[in-house]
């Protein structure tokens, strides 16, 4: 019993590191209405920059992600700005073949400069450390902040889109394109700092990632599905039916991964989809 | 009329195209085992591409997880001659009949899905059946099975009278796929999809079945792509849950393919399929910068001429080399 309640506060705790690579997918689809294929390559690409900034300057993994917010802001910003936005709008088709492109070219630049090898970023000590509850319950010092971080992403993000100018901005141009632009909004601008946000969250998780999980060049398109089954499990544009989403994945993969550990993955996906049969809008859908 | 004095160059293009169903008919007969098993891989490659395009290029379904349906053939093909011992011969149609019954399902689950969350959420399913066929303890779990020598047998006592039989079966699967999908496309239900493809609202509002029309090109697509995995199998002589399933294999260079060669049209796949194998004897050598050059070509592709290379060929030409429209003649 003690055991299984102890998997399942696991599984709730992965699920915030999920929540995490989803929130920025659920942003894009949501105010840009795309599902960027290359969003876990992204994630990916971020952990091995974290990486090499740690092995040129020799900081530690929490200053070196901080180190790639801005990096990431400017980098998600001109994506959009100067690649994605040419393709907007003009069905789904083009900008799916774009960030497919974008996705197999970051996979294969990141396999030509770092190799295949299974990479992982020291937290000095701090992944190591938890707590014991009782219970037979240990919470891991490293998840729980991960999870709380999580939290406070999900507030941030909220209060940025229904509480600011730039987020009512951002809904603005969200919900008719056309109209903003001709109350003189400049939609192009406000499409690509939304992609900056974006690419925050990215960075935020890829520094998680890079001390919790192993990754390698090719782990991008994992971090995908799982990102885009936390999506749609929440519901379109709801960022705390994302943190649910996640969850639930989280917490169907740790009791999968209790029959077999080749049953984690499978368990996560045979939920993903018996929900998403019964209840095709997501838990919480916005619109 | 545009270009009348252009003419000779489709009606030579449709000679050389000719030309070449003939020489690939017999090329058996003419070249060394190593050129039949990449001419094989070619066929294969073809029959995909030919799919992915009626798909993402006529019915709005950008699928990534097109894959799915070739391991599921290879799968099959493996179940019926290995496990159930039919003759291997007619576990291929039956393999495809499998990836038929599969695709159910499968649309009942990505349907449900308006088209940008679909290519996610294709890609999410074959992820699914994959790891499912992984556990599959008959068909040697995770890690695959090889095919049992009698049935490798089965098509030929020798290396090289066998690699012929499966280049035979590759050009008849290859073969059936392209010509059937040509009438498809020339009929009542093509000329709907060409609507679609110009313009869906306007097709719906003008009367073509948006819904029946996707439902008919998944369903199309599955049993092909079965019949792709089962030669497949046959030519490596092995399932295994990554190389059978395998996306960059049969997703990743088949998007590639379609997108470089001219998605929405009957010729792109044929051509991109024909520079994919050039690159691919070329390149191959580069490791994975050959990936990054693909990559930047889609792109390119994309940005520039959505019809791809052979959108740009197209300009200059006065028709199709591949005629999929009637064209009328209006009297005056």
């Amino acid at each position: 019993m003690g055991e299984l309640a102890n998997q399942i506060v696991q599984g709730v705790l992965v699920g915030g590191l999920y929540a995490m690579y989803a929130m920025g997918l659920s942003l894009s689809v949501g105010v840009m209405r795309f599902v960027n294929i290359a969003h876990g390559d992204l994630i990916v690409l971020f952990s091995f920059l974290i990486l090499a900034l740690i092995h040129a300057t020799g900081i530690g993994a929490l200053p070196a992600t901080l180190m790639t917010l801005p990096i990431a802001f400017v980098g998600g910003y001109f994506l959009q700005r100067f690649l994605l936005q040419r393709v907007l709008g003009q069905g789904v088709l083009p900008i799916i073949l774009v960030t497919f492109g974008l996705s197999i070219i970051i996979q294969n630049g990141l396999l030509g400069t770092f190799g295949a090898d299974t990479r992982r970023v020291s937290g000095g000590g701090f992944e190591t450390a938890t707590l014991r509850i009782g219970g037979g319950i240990n919470i891991g010092v490293l998840p729980l902040t991960i999870f709380i971080v999580a939290i406070l992403m999900v507030l941030a993000l909220d209060w940025l889109l229904y509480r600011t100018r730039l987020g009512a901005r951002i809904r603005a141009v969200s919900d008719d394109p056309a109209t903003a632009n001709l109350v003189g909004l400049p939609s192009a601008r406000v499409y690509a700092t939304a992609m900056g946000i974006v690419g925050v969250t990215i960075a935020i998780s890829a520094g998680f990632m890079s001390i919790w999980t192993n990754f390698d060049p090719t782990a991008g398109p994992s971090r995908l599905l799982i990102a885009f089954e936390a999506v749609v499990l929440g519901g379109l544009g709801s960022l705390w039916g994302t943190l649910v989403g996640g969850i639930i994945l989280g917490v169907a993969q740790a009791l999968g991964a209790q029959i077999d550990v080749s049953w984690q993955l499978l368990a996560g996906h045979i939920v993903f989809l018996v929900i998403f049969l019964a209840r095709p809008e997501g838990l919480f859908p916005k619109y | 009329m545009q270009h009348p004095n252009r003419l000779w160059i489709v009606y030579l293009a449709r000679a050389a195209l000719f030309a070449a169903a003939v020489v690939m008919a017999v090329a058996p007969m003419l070249l060394a085992t190593r050129d039949i098993a990449i001419l094989t891989e070619f066929l294969s490659l073809l029959t995909i591409a030919i799919m992915w395009n009626l798909l993402a290029g006529y019915a709005d379904i950008v699928s990534v997880g097109q894959h799915a349906f070739v391991g599921v053939g290879a799968y099959a093909l493996f179940g019926f001659a290995a496990i159930a011992h039919v003759d291997p011969y007619l576990a291929i149609p039956l393999s495809a009949l499998v990836a038929l019954v599969v695709a159910l399902p499968v649309m009942v689950i990505i349907f449900r899905l308006r088209t940008a969350y679909l290519a996610v959420g294709s890609w999410v399913v074959a992820e699914t059946i994959m790891l499912a066929a992984g556990k599959l303890s008959a068909f040697g779990g995770g890690s695959g099975i090889s095919l049992p020598v009698s049935v490798v047998r089965g098509f030929g006592s020798r290396v090289t009278e066998r690699y012929a039989t499966i280049y035979w079966i590759a050009f008849a699967v290859a073969a059936l796929a392209l010509v059937a999908t040509w009438l498809l496309m020339r009929s009542r239900i093509g000329l709907g999809l060409t609507a679609m493809r110009d313009n869906e609202e306007g097709a719906g509002v003008v009367g073509v079945n948006l819904i029946g029309l996707r439902v008919l090109c998944f369903l199309w697509t599955a049993p092909f792509l079965g019949l792709a995995g089962a030669v497949i199998t046959l030519q490596k002589l092995r399932v295994s849950p990554p190389a059978s399933f395998s996306i960059i294999d049969w997703t990743v260079y088949v998007i590639f393919i379609v997108v470089i060669g001219g998605i929405g049209s009957f010729e792109g796949p044929i051509i991109g399929t024909v520079v994919f194998f050039l690159i691919r004897e070329y390149l191959s050598e580069i490791g994975v910068w050959h990936f990054i050059i693909l990559g930047v070509l889609s792109i390119a592709v994309v940005l520039i001429e959505p019809r791809g290379l052979w959108g740009l060929v197209r300009r200059l030409l006065p028709a199709d080399v591949i005629p999929i429209s009637r064209r009328r003649r209006v009297r005056r």
